[in-house]
């Protein structure tokens, strides 16, 4: 198992240091990041350009860029933006933003998602398992970008009705939140709401029905039949050799679905007005920094294949002919 | 496949049983189809979404870009149907010019991204070896970045252009299909018959054709109806940050961005476009899940589950 894990890893990080090979070339191939300087009136003189061509390095060949673009980012230096400030403290600050939203999102999202699904599949044809098919196929229909949008509008009427701004929809924390720690994390509490949902419930939606086809595949299996026949209770046997079995093709969804994610971390980080990962990747597409997008993707792809890895420690737990071979 | 065989042939099996009673697997699965109604039902609203989009801006009387400084942020009435932004456009001509943007793309990326998946994934399957290992290396390293990420890193250049948006998202979308192609290829070429065609000196790229994409032809047909929907997801949501379709033409996903301004003030600026995205994606789901049932039968439990 221990040796299965290694090789993962390895090919992971191989995999991610061609991925930041593609992305910077793809970059400087597409981006100029000189051009709000040279567009500006009234135009630099040309030594300025010069000078900070020669700070970001644009006047070497590109591999050469990359080369030292990479040998910093070993060390934990991505470089500076086109204006001039450190990329790895702004990078800092803004992991800290979007893993809480990513990592509480995914984990709420992958659990209610699965519980959802092998309910459903066990209630097959009734009522609530119509309903959940219906709502799931519609939540996944929705882009993030409208569902954020929606629930602002029902979070507004909410709020209007219930004539306290229970839900808070933009930033992390208001600038006026006074009081003690239990104030302060009461007011994060609010701001995490919304965003936090809008990204778990196209989880749950995408998690419930796969969940529920594959509980659905396994339920009718014999060792279901076997498992009664032995005494078990139908929850037993459900739970024990039924759930656990339809767990594992969850497994590498998981791993997928990652990248979807970080794509609705863009927009709800975007619409929310968090300052995270999402929120400057968009930013840094405008100004074409190349250091900030080379940066955000190695940690996106850091993000897919810590992923991935767990995925497939989730896989080997449940599945034990992995760990065997 | 074999064509279907029509009744009105006189030819009789040697079993005695008139051939034109048997349904093909064409007919059959054509039947499942008809029977499953959301699908059927959702299959005529995308077309007639489709043609709409193309066939009524002529009869409005407002064209997408029109100005009607008489009318500004005016609610859904006789004259606007879906009412007017603060320019005074109408926002009903505005939306079937997204729709015909986002609709195509969806199509075009859906056909093209499925074709490289079906094409990428059978030689990767069928040829094993390092052809192998190189496509899947390929689909490896580029599914470590949200291809998002990497579509809207190429995308600014292209100003909006609606082919180089299509070969975009296309370029960007074939991987996860082609690896479940590759499955499905890697167990047909053990089969009996892939075998025996090989065994008689039938050319490679020809036991490709005849006898591998007849077989992975079932995932193949689903797996474009569903990328419809993904495709238009990606392209509105480009538009939507302002990478995609660039202004003064529209996208639903400009006119999302746009409406969610003043959504709480102006709500049916909002609630149009996005039920009109909603509505295509939702569609173009159901209509997946119909042809995966009725394609493939045995990937839903019939039995009903009760105690």
């Amino acid at each position: 198992m221990i040796g299965f894990l290694t090789r993962r890893l390895l090919n992971y990080i191989v995999l991610l240091a061609l991925a930041s090979l593609l992305v910077f070339l793809l970059a400087s191939w597409q981006f100029d990041p000189l051009e709000n300087l040279e567009s500006r009136n009234p135009r630099p003189p040309n030594t300025v350009i010069e000078a900070k061509a020669a700070e970001l390095n644009l006047d070497k060949p590109v591999l050469v860029q990359y080369g030292l673009w990479a040998s910093g980012a070993v060390r934990g230096d991505f470089g500076t933006t086109v204006g001039g400030q450190p990329v790895s403290d702004e990078l800092w600050r803004r992991i800290g933003v979007s893993l809480r939203l990513l990592v509480i999102g995914s984990v709420v999202g992958t659990i209610i998602g699965v519980v959802i699904g092998a309910w459903s599949a066990v209630r097959q044809y009734r009522l609530s398992d119509r309903v959940i098919t219906v709502l799931s196929l519609l939540v996944i229909s929705t882009p993030v970008f409208v569902m954020a949008n929606l629930l602002i509008l029902v979070a507004l009427g909410a709020n209007t009705s219930l004539g306290v701004r229970l839900f808070e929809f933009t930033g992390e924390t208001s600038p006026d939140a006074v009081g003690g720690a239990w104030n302060q994390f009461v007011d994060r509490l609010q701001h995490l709401v919304l965003p936090t949902f809008t990204l778990a419930l196209a989880g749950m939606a995408g998690y419930s029905r796969y969940q529920r086809n594959a509980m659905l595949d396994v339920l009718g299996q014999d060792f279901i039949r076997t498992a009664r026949a032995k005494g078990l209770t139908r929850r037993q046997a459900l739970f024990k050799h039924g759930l656990r079995t339809a767990l594992i093709p969850m497994a590498t969804m998981f791993a997928y679905s990652f990248a979807g994610l970080f794509t609705g971390a863009v927009f709800t980080e975007k619409i929310f007005g968090w300052h995270g990962m999402g929120e400057w990747f968009v930013q840094g597409v405008t100004t074409q920094d190349i250091n900030i997008i080379a940066a955000i993707v190695v940690f996106a792809g850091v993000t897919v294949l810590l992923a991935g890895l767990l995925s497939d420690i989730i896989y080997a737990a449940l599945d034990p002919r992995v760990r065997v071979s | 496949m074999s064509e279907p065989i029509t009744s009105d042939s006189a030819t009789v099996a040697k079993s005695g049983v008139e051939v034109g009673t048997f349904a093909s697997r064409r007919t059959l699965v054509f039947r499942r189809f008809l029977r499953n109604k959301p699908a059927v039902t959702s299959l005529a609203v995308l077309v007639l979404m489709f043609i709409g989009c193309y066939a009524l801006p002529p009869l409005l009387p407002y064209s997408y870009s029109d100005l009607d400084y008489l009318a500004l942020q005016q609610s859904p009435s006789v004259d606007h149907w879906f009412g007017t932004n603060s320019l005074g456009q109408d926002l009903l001509a505005q939306t079937l010019r997204g729709m015909q943007k986002s609709m195509l793309i969806g199509v075009c990326v859906a056909f093209i991204s499925t074709v490289l998946a079906a094409t990428v994934g059978t030689i990767a399957g069928y040829f094993m070896g390092s052809r192998d290992r190189v496509l899947m290396w390929i689909v490896d390293l580029m599914l470590v970045v949200p291809s998002f990420l990497l579509v809207t890193i190429v995308v600014q250049r292209t100003k909006g252009n609606i082919v180089w948006l299509i070969v975009l998202l296309s370029a960007f979308s074939w991987m996860i299909s082609s690896r479940i192609v590759r499955g499905m290829t890697m167990s047909l070429r053990e089969r009996e018959f892939v075998a025996a065609a090989r065994y008689m000196g039938v050319r490679n790229w020809r036991i490709i054709v005849r006898h591998i994409l007849p077989n992975v032809a079932s995932i193949i047909i689903i797996d474009t109806a569903l990328n419809v929907g993904v495709a238009v997801l990606a392209e509105t949501g480009l538009s939507y940050l302002g990478f995609g379709i660039q202004p003064p033409d529209v996208s639903l996903g400009t006119l999302i961005a746009a409406g969610t301004q003043s959504a709480t003030t102006f709500p049916w600026l909002f609630l149009f476009p996005a039920g009109v995205l909603i509505l295509i994606i939702f569609c173009a789901n159901l209509i997946g899940d119909g042809l995966r049932d009725a394609l493939d039968p045995s990937s839903r439990a019939l039995r009903k589950v009760r105690k």
